[in-house]
């Protein structure tokens, strides 16, 4: 069971938040000690969860929280709404799947960029989907 | 409001993208440059992305459909400076921008710009004044 070293809420009300998430997410991954490329995957991946937050729950927040377990440390970031929710999580995960206007990359996407990846959401419970992202080595 | 500057060069247009793209500046700069390729007749778009450190599907999206109304207005648009952390995160991200060209830097872009309008101009199309 990994130990909660840091944590702090951001809320995601409008697409300057989005661009506020990308930086602590950011600053936090610097301090973590991550490389170029990992810091990249974990803020991309959480730019395209703040939009999701953004774009079907209308508003939300994220926690990010910085994790210790026995071998290392890692970035959590749980995005969490109130919106309607989704009906069929396997058919969101799909790629090029969407009922907005985007283009159905965002949960797909941020899986892959994560190492581990969870959602909770059903039809009026709103949606919460976290990624955790370790640091290499 | 702030905006992306557009710089005119020659037949081109230079975009240089340098701060964090919230959504409006993206979808304002979409309709700038449509309007200034129009207004200038411009033949070839640099998009520079040298200073983003991050590249998300909007990004991506707003790039290729620059790129698609770009193509429909008669000018090309070449994608430059991408950073090597954003090209890995986009592939696996999903998006491999397919449609845009891109070059290493503006000077090569502004290269790959000039050579595809004279292959126009052989065939041609922008003979007439």
């Amino acid at each position: 069971m990994a130990a909660i070293l840091k944590n702090e809420t951001l809320p995601i009300k409008s697409s300057s938040d989005i661009v506020k998430v990308r930086q602590f997410a950011r600053e936090w991954a610097v301090s973590l000690g991550f490389s170029l490329v990992e810091q990249t995957k974990v803020v991309t991946a959480a730019s395209e969860l703040a939009r999701n937050v953004l774009d079907y729950g209308g508003s939300g927040k994220v926690e990010l929280e910085v994790l210790q377990n026995e071998l290392r440390q890692g970035l959590k970031l749980t995005f969490a709404d109130q919106g309607p929710g989704i009906a069929d999580l396997e058919q969101a995960l799909k790629d090029g799947f969407t009922t907005g206007s985007g283009m159905g990359l965002g949960l797909g996407g941020a899986k892959r960029l994560a190492n581990e990846f969870e959602i909770d959401s059903a039809p009026g419970r709103g949606t919460k989907v976290s990624i955790t992202r370790w640091r290499n080595s | 409001m702030d905006r992306i500057p557009i710089l005119k060069m020659g037949e081109f247009l230079l975009v240089t993208i340098q701060v964090d793209m919230h959504d409006q500046l993206a979808i304002t700069l979409q309709d700038d440059l449509t309007q200034q390729i129009v207004k200038h007749r411009a033949h070839g778009v640099l998009i520079d992305i040298s200073s983003l450190e991050i590249v998300d599907s909007f990004i991506g999206r707003m790039i290729a459909n620059i790129a698609a109304m770009a193509r429909m207005l008669d000018a090309e648009t070449v994608l430059v400076g991408m950073k090597p952390a954003v090209a890995i995160t986009l592939v696996e991200l999903g998006l491999s921008l397919a449609g845009v060209r891109t070059a290493l830097n503006v000077e090569k872009g502004m290269a790959a710009l000039q050579s595809s309008l004279k292959g126009k101009e052989f065939f041609g199309r922008n003979t007439e004044k």
